[in-house]
């Protein structure tokens, strides 16, 4: 589709918008509507235009398929590690309060961190999954084409 | 630490694990890791067992009070469920290494990955004290399970895969519909809280329905009788380590969660007095029992054989469950581990010539028995234990079961498992005539062919089931007290 001026003009103007967008859910998550999960599909969403529009070569060049799986389980890790952070620290599991003085401060922290490592990975599964389909879709053209 | 605050970790070791051996390179690494944070799950689950109490350890997420936030809450019938769980995914894993090898070349990293995963939903299904995480954890294994199942090399597994995941996915959406209605009527998901606050609205249709959606629900996933259709599949066409793994573990978990919310959520007077519970599982039961057995008399698909061999036996533990008593929920508790025991041990015995043969067909078996001596008696010394031979594991939850029988002066439930064992003396000894007494099988050109003996990276792992099964059924103190307690336990729960 990366021959339609409008489509490409279109989606250049709005992949970032919508990638800044998905910034703002991810980074008010902790006391607005919002939160990783959202956040992490919204930011898919604008890469999935990109290879929409400009096909799936170049989108895997802005982040290659092996980086995805990476970051998948970087992100779980990091939740993680934040956990068990705070275990170490004397508390229970997730049991932000013992990472600052403040607990308020220290609750706010925990969480940004904790979506962060959430919005990561869902970001990248969706990926992910998007990829394996267009894969398999290409494949089965070119099985096509053979026959 | 104290034990409570380490208890947590019988579910995240083996979670936090399945990260890290997804990015881990090679196939030995991967292997390595799963099997020390499966080991660490049964040690830790073990060192839980022994150090329990009357009063069940706690443990609240984020430092959440338990009604806000989720709690695990774990008495000796949760401590001896996660033992068997962690216990037989070491077991499967010790025996599976060269197994996987030939089944799944590529990918280890990924399958090993969701074995952990899927180990880590069961056990938190176990330990977790809130209904919603049931479903949750529940999902988790179940989804990382379907995977598992399609990676056989067998491309029938990838139907029996989706078979089961629609059937598991209906159970899931019971469940959930089921917990819906009691957070409808309660405001609440925490288990101990539901049961102090389901009595005053018990009398409403919404509360009945909830416990029909559990009820059958987790019928589903426990492959009760009408409800067993995903299961020979499922087992026949996975990898032969998941079988072993499933055939000791899923099930089991099921059928635990549906005691819990028997006893603990509903209580015992309002599951088994309002609602006409013990009538229906005892029919189930024993529809499953015969069916079961029946169906495995004549299959010709080993592993399908051994699964509806676990349908009956799915049947046996219900059996203890709808008799209400405490001599049959120990009968039950027990049956869980030796069950577990048994067919672990006997679907690594398949597994074992099937690395040789390739084959789970009964014919690939003909004349094994002089090829592969050690594996082939392996295999007859667990089909002893599972028929009930006294000295075995087998025997053990069996006299229990009948002793539970005549307790509550059912004579003829006694006869009907004797009947049910000698129906598994029969399909056992289908396995051992053909291994025995057949000819060797063979080729095109009419030359024999020959199979060494497995590795002993097989053997071993094989051999040390068997020899729990007869250790177990000599020296019970382990076993059946821990049964005993958990009964008492999940019965203590609705005085």
């Amino acid at each position: 589709m990366s021959d339609n001026k409008i489509l490409r003009i279109v989606a250049r103007f709005l992949i970032p918008l919508i990638m800044l967008f998905a910034l703002y859910i991810q980074f008010h998550g902790e006391y607005s509507p919002g939160g990783g999960f959202q956040a992490g599909v919204v930011f898919a969403a604008a890469w999935i235009l990109f290879v929409l529009i400009f096909g799936l070569d170049l989108g895997l060049e802005v982040i290659p398929e092996r980086a995805m799986f990476v970051l998948m389980v970087f992100g779980v890790m990091l939740y993680c590690a934040v956990g068990l952070a705070n275990v170490l620290m004397g508390g229970m599991f997730l049991d932000f309060s013992v990472l600052l003085e403040s607990p308020q401060a220290a609750q706010q922290a925990g969480i940004i961190t904790v979506e962060l490592g959430i919005g990561i990975t869902v970001a990248t599964v969706v990926m992910l999954i998007f990829t394996m389909f267009a894969r398999r879709k290409r494949e089965q053209d070119a099985l096509e084409d053979e026959a | 630490m104290t034990l409570a605050q380490w208890m947590p970790f019988i579910v995240l070791v083996p979670m936090i694990t399945s990260g890290l051996v997804a990015l881990l390179p090679g196939r030995n690494l991967p292997w390595l890791m799963t099997f020390l944070a499966a080991t660490a799950s049964t040690g830790l689950s073990l060192w839980v067992l022994f150090g329990i109490d009357a009063e069940p350890l706690r443990y609240a997420f984020g430092n959440w009070p338990p009604p806000i936030g989720i709690e695990y809450r774990v008495d000796a019938a949760n401590a001896w469920v996660a033992f068997i769980v962690s216990g037989i995914a070491m077991a499967a894993l010790l025996w599976g290494r060269v197994s996987v090898h030939q089944e799944i070349p590529e990918r280890q990293n990924i399958f090993y990955a969701l074995f952990l995963l899927a180990l880590a939903g069961l056990l938190g299904i176990t330990l977790t004290g809130d209904a919603f995480n049931v479903f949750v954890f529940l999902e988790i294994s179940s989804l990382s399970t379907y995977a598992l199942i399609a990676f056989g090399h067998d491309r029938r597994g990838l139907l029996a895969a989706f078979r089961y995941l629609i059937m598991g996915t209906i159970g899931a959406t019971f469940i959930l519909i089921g917990i819906g209605f009691l957070y409808m009527m309660t405001g609440t998901l925490n288990m101990a809280d539901l049961a102090e606050r389901i009595p005053a609205v018990a009398d409403t249709n919404a509360v009945r329905a909830g416990f029909a959606f559990i009820i059958v629900g987790l019928g589903l996933k426990l492959a009760l009788l009408p409800l067993h259709l995903w299961l020979p599949n499922a087992y026949a066409f996975a990898p032969n380590v998941i079988t072993v793994f499933l055939a000791g573990t899923a099930t089991k978990v099921a059928l635990y969660v549906m005691l819990r919310f028997i006893y603990t959520v509903f209580g015992g007077d309002y599951s088994f007095g309002a609602v006409p519970l013990a009538t229906l599982l005892m029919i189930l039961a024993i529809a499953g029992m015969v069916v079961g057995s029946w169906v495995a008399m004549f299959e010709p698909n080993l592993k399908r054989l051994l699964a509806y061999s676990s349908v009956a036996q799915v049947g046996y533990l219900v059996l203890g469950v709808s008799l209400v008593s405490l001599i049959g929920l120990t009968a039950t508790f027990v049956h869980l581990f030796n069950h577990a025991l048994m067919k672990a041990a006997l679907f690594m015995a398949l597994g074992t010539v099937m690395y040789r043969t390739g084959s789970a067909r009964i014919e690939a078996f003909y004349g094994v028995g002089r090829q592969m001596p050690w594996t082939m008696t392996a295999f007859a010394l667990a089909g002893l234990s599972l028929i009930g031979v006294p000295t075995t594991a087998g025997f053990i939850s069996k006299w229990y079961l009948i002793l539970a029988a005549m307790e509550a002066g059912l004579a003829w439930l006694v006869v009907l498992i004797l009947i049910t064992s000698f129906m598994a003396v029969y399909y056992i000894w289908r396995v051992i005539e053909a291994a025995w007494f057949k000819p060797a099988q063979t080729d095109a050109q009419g030359a024999t062919k020959v199979f060494r003996e497995a590795p002993l990276a097989l053997l071993i792992p094989l051999w040390i089931m068997v020899a729990l099964n007869f250790y177990f059924g000599l020296e019970t103190s382990l076993s059946l007290g821990a049964a005993e307690q958990a009964a008492q336990a999940l019965l203590g729960a609705f005085k």
